[in-house]
């Protein structure tokens, strides 16, 4: 409630999210929660809210309480529900499909519960995070009222009437609004006071439903189990209910309107009063068609749109009282889509309720249906004039889609790209900024300064790339003298600022900008120097569009105020001076405000510092005018065309558009339909991210392969090659005789992908290489990438061609070797430093060439499958990982699917191979049965073998045995199955599938990246999350400790468990790969995963991992069942014990800081009790390794 | 017998005094000191740059990586409606005076001049009867003399002095080019007190791995000598208190320091070694000793070794040295 005054109504400048959370909170008591995006956030802020002890609207702090699932929170919330409580939750898209069995329940039993959903895609060819009413719409048939709010004033205010309405009608309401447009859409909106709550809610409704609970002082039972005789009657027993839930809805609708005078209705018109053409929209979707509405009524149209706000049930009578006589033609838009359908569902009520009352519209073909905004695909006033303007047509297109280019069936409405409505006192600001640098942070302070000091309206939206690290980041500002209702990004600003000078010449940071805007740059030149370094075409954007330009060298502003890259407050400051929304002196005292504010509990210094950068950015400040002296301009700058020559046809047509953002020009027929995309398309991408790459010098390296073996991004690699391969080398590639007695005679080199690595220098920290005169010097220091670029990239280029060694001949078992092993995962989207990449790297080292990957969704479904580009690639041979994402909750079960498909392939495989013995010869039949393909020297000899047995089985065409065995005969070579994910999964969402997935004998194995917290959706409390950390979720700080998950594997027995940490002891991970790949069963890999949600440089991230075995909080150890069989303890301890305390790992790391500075108390008694745990776990551990397994049960865990 | 002294102008029961250490975070360990004999108990320094630096990391490592994926616009909690909590030195010092007789003596390692203002505000307020102003300071700068370090400390002490009513101890590094001249003109500037010395923080190598091994190690009987010829030196000159700090092990080390003109005689690393009942022990080690030699009060013996009442002054001073030197030739 940061911003929300709860009494008395107030304007203030929030998301809807946080609008919504602030009034389920204020009105409930039980909000059970899980995270997903985009809803999270509402989540977030009540877990916020209930550790700071605020108070709901009766005086107490409500419970929120975190479980495994949206399955787990709808069956809390269902039992919450029946026990008298007032309750919530927040979801989206697969969370709120996982709660439909409990809304059927909550529903079928007339419980009142107020479900708030940001509306989100389903996931179906692919995943999308973003908006639309895929979601809600799967639930019409549960019995939950649909209430749909189009704005964030609409969210807050239709949160408390369905919360009202719910309790006064008794039926579950699910109110949603568009995910991102709206729930991250930052508006000024008058507030709901405590005072209108407490007048909105009906104490004796609340009365009537606490009578109703389970109690076995007037006991009762529910979910009977209903036979032929009474189930259906049973079932329209409730009818009465939903008859009355319209009346309900609107007296609570105009109760609202009595006491804060926004008026709604179930359906709500705008337009000409005798509109002949009508659209009918839900969501943000209708604000847009409104402004165009109005536009093409100026121009002479009659036209007009509905809001539906009660979608279901669908009041036909108050629908066509809503709708003007005088109309013609309709025009239903549909967030969604049912393929297969008549129609999508708002279309389908439209046709219904017009049915229903007669109306001869409903069968003159003059009311269509029309699918638009997607994924949250823009919705812009071109693509409504469109839809109008299809209505004119004698014969309306049906099914038609608005805002892409179908080519393949030709439903697409062409409309116009270039026509705005932008509203001339409205001032549109656009900032392109680096994700992290605070640009955004920035912004939304703005926001903030400028809705809450002034009388202007304000509207903030922010678009992210796809990259987890290095994204761009692009603002979109409004400021006006009334309400802003624009929901789609802006495309004619009046000031454009860039906070990366890199962007310039790349990214289209002009074509924001409409004629006469200001341009404010972040430029460490002049301002003729600038403008030299400006490509041609923006030389001349700049002059046609008279635009003015200024610039500033923020970094060193910023970094003479102790600030670092974080170039947020000087640019803030520029941006307040220049645009003139508010008079300067009067914008300096907000901003100082502002920082006050936010860093006031942070630290006295930390405001000093943000004043300085202030007080000092007006003084860097220069206008570019153009002086026609200066030099002749550049040409334009060359574009990245040269990374395409020789792709893949599919790489040229579709990736190079996708990463040159033209993915929204792409015609339907481009996209697989079914979804499925080429692999080893990260490499075209050239970031071009790092300011800093490892400089490599040969004469100090030892050729240990560390380096390789960490980077996250496989951007450094080592090859050994023969001397004549140096032949046609750049000049400027090094290379050193290669040390080692296997390979004498050979040259080794160490080569960085210049552009494609991050700059994270976990290589150079893992470094054990010093100059021995110099120590500070390492084999590989970090080094400014520009100076080096052009000849590093030819060098990398040059060592891609030499030949990745034969995987026969390595050592696979020593580090140094494996690291030879061309890694088959390169170049991914994961943040800089990510503890989870180096473990899949290696993986696809070992075994991605015949590697089948099943991938929870969680980070490393988003790093592994975010498009434009993916990073699992292929061999020289075109071999490698197969990939795929089914869910997040049920990746266990997926690969475990995978495993029985291919195994049923390679048992038919070997059947027939065996029955065409005969014809195929002896010979070679046997020795493919007795080919080890325990050894890489195995796998290779058995595809020599099955290539040799193709050309056998063609010469037996004409028997169909032959051509089945032909196309199974790749399943002769075994495959690895893989299931990957994060903790998230393995530890709550997917716990249950998991468990019985290694409970049977399938030979797959388990890698959970374990990053002790959910990564993806911002760092929310699993069960690995460790004690005394906070998290989301878990901001007082974890209470109970890590759920120790390989013990619980352990204890089947026959399950190869380790936990491993790559950072404290790669041999010991190297070694439980290979044991587990080589285990013929079930095994689990638990990889400690450096996160940045731990808040520490994740540079440091190996020494971090050393910190934590030393500390005895991370012990190493594998359990492999094969020892066992052999009579051995199968439990290796591989760490020793505890050798120093834990602080000293917890002491570097924010999560666990955070809880020192706010509560210090609870902080010191956590820590006490973490300290006893990891002892004690320890020497639980200690104890099975030296007890022989047959007495093992004796051994317990002591209770801390 | 007497042992009380006057330290900053506080009454000591005796000159011991638990010097700035981890034993102040500990509530059950002061109050065993005090059982023990502890005459007043110096907190751990608080290193107001480490604050702001661990506030700064804090925010850094908190916001780095936000704004940066649709999915994740921040990875940490928004603790702006938290209810912070008071500042745990704070509340240290408060909970000390609550639970303890003798008197608490707050000590304080500023960043900057607003820093060591603004705190030592606060721990007046908190209820410190003293403040130990830690002036820890690694000249590593080349550019700087030691005119310039000098009067910044000196700037310190006169502003910190002004702006509290509790005594104010200045703990020093032993390196000074003139140090009783330097401890004139701190006792000008307004300082109650001197303890002397402060002990750095001593790294080691690594030879195996080329790397510097941070380290404090506890001091030994040794290093009291050097303590000894400065109390030696300043004393006879001081008007303000003087306390030991380094070296005191055995009641013998406590009592040379008074010998040569200490109030006080800080203790750590016997204590941390020992454990708290070793100070008993120095308590009654000097209680004998007196006994034994006929003293009535701590006061008595005071300074009886200093440069000004010692029998042999020149036994301190530059003859003595070139002495043993030639001893050594022969």
């Amino acid at each position: 409630m940061s911003s929300v005054e709860t009494s008395p109504a107030t304007f203030a400048t929030l998301d809807a999210n946080e609008a919504v959370a602030s009034v389920a909170y204020r009105l409930n008591e039980i909000i059970a929660i899980y995270p997903i995006t985009p809803s999270s956030a509402m989540a977030e802020s009540c877990d916020e809210w209930a550790a700071a002890g605020k108070p709901n609207l009766w005086g107490e702090v409500p419970r929120v309480v975190e479980m495994q699932s949206e399955g787990g929170v709808a069956g809390a919330i269902h039992g919450s529900l029946l026990g008298e409580a007032l309750t919530t939750t927040f979801t989206a898209s697969q969370g709120l499909l996982l709660m439909i069995p409990n809304l059927y329940k909550i529903a079928g039993e007339l419980m009142p519960l107020t479900v708030h959903v940001s509306a989100r895609s389903i996931a179906a060819q692919g995943l999308s995070i973003f908006g639309d009413h895929a979601d809600v719409m799967a639930c019409r048939a549960t019995g939950c009222a649909l209430l749909a709010s189009n704005s964030v004033q609409e969210a807050q205010d239709f949160a408390l009437i369905a919360h009202v309405a719910s309790l006064r009608a008794s039926l579950p309401f699910i109110h949603f609004f568009d995910g991102f447009r709206t729930s991250h859409e930052i508006q000024k909106i008058l507030t709901v006071s405590d005072s209108t709550l407490q007048q909105m809610v009906n104490e004796e409704d609340i009365a009537a439903f606490r009578a109703r609970a389970l109690s076995p002082d007037h006991p009762t039972i529910r979910g009977t189990a209903q036979n032929p005789d009474v189930y259906f009657q049973g079932r329209e027993s409730v009818n009465r209910y939903y008859d009355d839930l319209p009346a309900v809805v609107q007296s609570t609708m105009d109760r609202f309107a009595s006491l804060t005078g926004r008026q709604y209705h179930l359906f709500d018109y705008h337009g000409h009063p005798e509109a002949e053409r009508v659209v009918i929209i839900m969501c943000s979707g209708w604000e847009t068609v409104c402004e165009t509405v109005d536009w093409l009524v100026e121009s002479g149209e009659k036209v007009g749109v509905i809001a539906v706000r009660l979608f279901h049930p669908f009041h036909v009578d108050s629908f066509v009282a809503a709708l003007p006589k005088s109309v013609k033609a309709i025009a239903v838009l549909d967030r969604t889509k049912e393929p297969g359908s008549l129609g999508e569902p708002l279309f389908l009520n439209v046709m219904a309720a017009l049915a229903e009352a007669r109306s001869p519209l409903a069968g003159s073909g003059r009311v269509v249906g029309g699918r638009y905004g997607l994924g949250s695909k823009e919705f812009t006033p071109g693509m409504a004039a469109a839809v109008f303007k299809n209505l004119t047509a004698p014969e309306p297109r049906h099914r038609f889609t608005i805002g892409i280019i179908d080519d393949v069936t030709g439903s697409s409405l062409d409309y116009d790209a270039d026509f705005d409505l932008e509203a001339p006192e409205v001032r549109r600001c656009v900032f392109i900024g680096l994700g992290a640098d605070g640009t955004v942070g920035a912004n939304k302070n703005s926001i903030k300064i400028i809705g809450e000091q002034t009388p202007l309206y304000a509207q903030g939206y922010f678009v992210y790339d796809s990259k987890k690290s290095g994204s761009m980041t692009t603002s979109h500002l409004r400021f006006g003298p009334s309400p802003i209702k624009a929901p789609y990004l802006i495309r004619n600003a009046d000031f454009v600022a860039c906070s990366q000078f890199g962007f310039i010449g790349k990214i289209g940071v002009l074509d924001f900008a409409r004629v006469g805007a200001t341009v404010l740059l972040n430029s460490p030149y002049s301002p003729e120097e600038t403008w030299q370094k400006f490509p041609r075409d923006w030389q001349e954007s700049i002059l046609a569009k008279e635009l003015r330009v200024y610039v500033i060298d923020a970094n060193q502003v910023s970094e003479a105020a102790g600030m670092g890259r974080r170039t947020n407050t000087v640019l803030q400051t520029c941006f307040f001076a220049l645009s003139g929304v508010l008079p300067r002196n009067e914008a300096i005292d907000q901003i100082k405000a502002t920082i006050k504010k936010t860093y006031g509990k942070k630290g006295e210094s930390i405001v000093a510092m943000n004043y300085a950068a202030v007080d000092a950015a007006l003084a860097g400040l220069q206008e570019l005018k153009v002086n026609s002296a200066w030099a002749t301009p550049l040409e334009t700058a060359a574009g990245r065309h040269r990374y395409f020559e020789g792709a893949p046809d599919f790489v040229q047509r579709i990736t190079a558009r996708l990463i040159a953002g033209e993915g929204n020009l792409l015609p339907v027929s481009a996209l697989p339909a079914d979804g499925c995309w080429p692999t080893a398309t990260s490499r075209f991408e050239k970031r071009n991210i790092a300011l800093a790459i490892p400089s490599w010098d040969p004469a100090v390296c030892i050729q240990c392969n560390k380096c390789v073996l960490i980077c996250p991004h496989a951007a450094i690699r080592a090859k050994f090659y023969e001397p004549a391969a140096l032949s046609v080398a750049p000049v400027e590639f090094k290379s050193t005789p290669f040390r080692s007695h296997d390979f004498p005679d050979q040259l080794y080199t160490l080569q960085v992908a210049p552009e494609d690595c991050t700059g994270c220098s976990l290589c150079v920290q893992v470094c054990p290489a010093k100059d021995k005169t110099n120590p500070r010097h390492k084999a590989i220091d970090m080094v400014s990438q520009a100076p080096l670029l052009a000849a590093e990239r030819a060098n990398w280029d040059f060592f891609l061609q030499l030949p990745d060694p034969d995987r026969t001949t390595l050592k696979s078992g020593e580090v140094k070797s494996s690291q030879f092993m061309r890694p088959l995962m390169e170049f991914s989207g994961a943040c800089g430093g990510c503890g989870e990449t180096p473990y899949l790297k290696l993986l696809t080292q070992l075994v991605g060439d015949r590697l089948l990957i099943a991938n929870a969704t969680g980070c490393s479904s988003i790093y592994g499958g975010n498009l434009p580009t993916t990073p699992y690639c292929q061999d020289s041979d075109g071999r490698g990982p197969a990939w795929a994402n089914s869910l997040f909750e049920d990746n266990a079960e997926f690969g475990f699917g995978i495993r029985l498909a291919t195994d049923r392939h390679a048992d038919a495989a070997w059947e027939l191979l065996r029955s065409l013995a005969p014809e195929i010869g002896d010979t070679l039949v046997r020795e493919m049965l007795e080919t080890d393909q325990a050894t890489e020297a195995g796998i290779a000899r058995q595809r020599q073998l099955v290539t040799e047995l193709r050309g056998k089985l063609g010469q037996l065409d004409d028997k169909p045995e032959a051509r089945r065995l032909a196309a199974l005969a790749d399943h002769l070579v075994k495959k690895s199955v893989w299931i990957i994910g994060g903790d998230g999964w393995a530890y709550d969402i997917g716990y249950g599938g998991l468990d019985h997935v290694l409970s049977t004998d399938a030979n797959v194995k388990v890698l959970v990246l374990d990053t002790e917290v959910y990564s993806n959706t911002g760092g929310q409390s699993s069960k690995a999350t460790p004690m005394g950390a906070v998290a989301k979720f878990a901001s007082g700080g974890k209470a109970v400790a890590k759920k120790d998950l390989a013990l619980m594997a352990m204890q089947y027995g026959h399950v190869y468990v380790a936990r491993v940490a790559m950072g404290a002891k790669d041999s010991q991970t190297l070694l439980a790969f290979r044991e587990a790949e080589a285990h013929q069963g079930p095994a689990l890999i638990i990889a400690y995963s450096p996160c940045i949600a731990h808040g520490y440089p994740l540079h440091l991230g190996a020494s971090q991992q050393k910190l934590a075995v030393d500390t005895g909080y991370w012990p190493l150890f594998r359990r492999d069942p094969r020892f066992a069989e052999a009579g051995q303890n199968p439990f290796k301890l591989d760490s020793g014990p505890p050798k120093i305390d834990l602080d000293r790992f917890t002491a570097n790391e924010a999560r666990f800081g955070i809880l020192k500075n706010v509560n210090p108390d609870r902080a010191s008694e956590l820590a006490g009790h973490a300290q006893t745990d990891v002892r004690r776990r320890y020497a639980f551990y200690e104890a099975l390794a030296a007890t022989p397994e047959t007495d093992q049960a004796s051994i317990n865990l002591k209770p801390v | 017998m007497n042992l009380t002294t006057r330290y900053l102008g506080l009454e000591l029961r005796n000159p011991f005094i638990v010097g700035a250490s981890p034993f102040s975070d500990d509530i059950a360990s002061c109050a065993a000191l005090e059982e023990a004999g502890a005459a007043a108990i110096v907190l751990r320094s608080l290193f107001a740059e480490q604050i702001e630096l661990e506030q700064r990391a804090l925010v850094h490592h908190t916001e780095s990586a936000s704004e940066s994926y649709a999915e994740a616009t921040s990875y940490f909690p928004n603790y702006e409606d938290y209810p912070l909590g008071p500042d745990p030195y704070l509340q240290r010092i408060q909970t000390l005076k609550k639970q303890l007789r003798i008197p608490v003596i707050a000590s304080l390692n500023g960043s900057h001049l607003g820093s060591w203002v603004s705190w030592a505000k606060q721990f007046e307020e908190a209820g410190a009867d003293a403040i130990e102003l830690n002036n820890y300071h690694l000249a590593t700068d080349p550019q700087i003399n030691g005119e310039k370090v000098e009067g910044e400390i000196l700037h310190i002490v006169r502003t910190v002095v002004a702006s509290v009513k509790i005594p104010v101890a200045v703990k020093l590094s032993p390196f000074h080019a003139s140090l009783s001249h330097f401890a004139l003109a701190l006792e000008q500037s307004g300082a109650a007190g001197l303890v002397l010395f402060n002990r750095f923080y001593q790294p080691d190598f690594d030879i195996e791995e080329l790397d510097v091994l941070p380290q404090l190690k506890l001091s030994d009987s040794s290093e009291l000598l050097l303590r000894l010829r400065w109390l030696s030196i300043i004393s006879p000159h001081a008007k303000m208190s003087l306390a030991c700090s380094g070296g005191v092990h055995h009641a013998e080390d406590a009592i040379k320091a008074i010998l040569a003109g200490a109030h006080g005689v800080q203790v750590v690393s016997a204590l941390l070694k020992n454990g708290p009942a070793h100070l008993t022990s120095l308590r009654d080690g000097l209680e004998h000793w007196m006994a034994d030699h006929d003293y009535d009060s701590v006061e008595e013996f005071r300074g009886a070794m200093n440069l000004k009442r010692c029998p042999d002054p020149e036994a301190h001073e530059r003859a003595n040295y070139i002495r043993i030197l030639q001893s050594w030739r022969i």
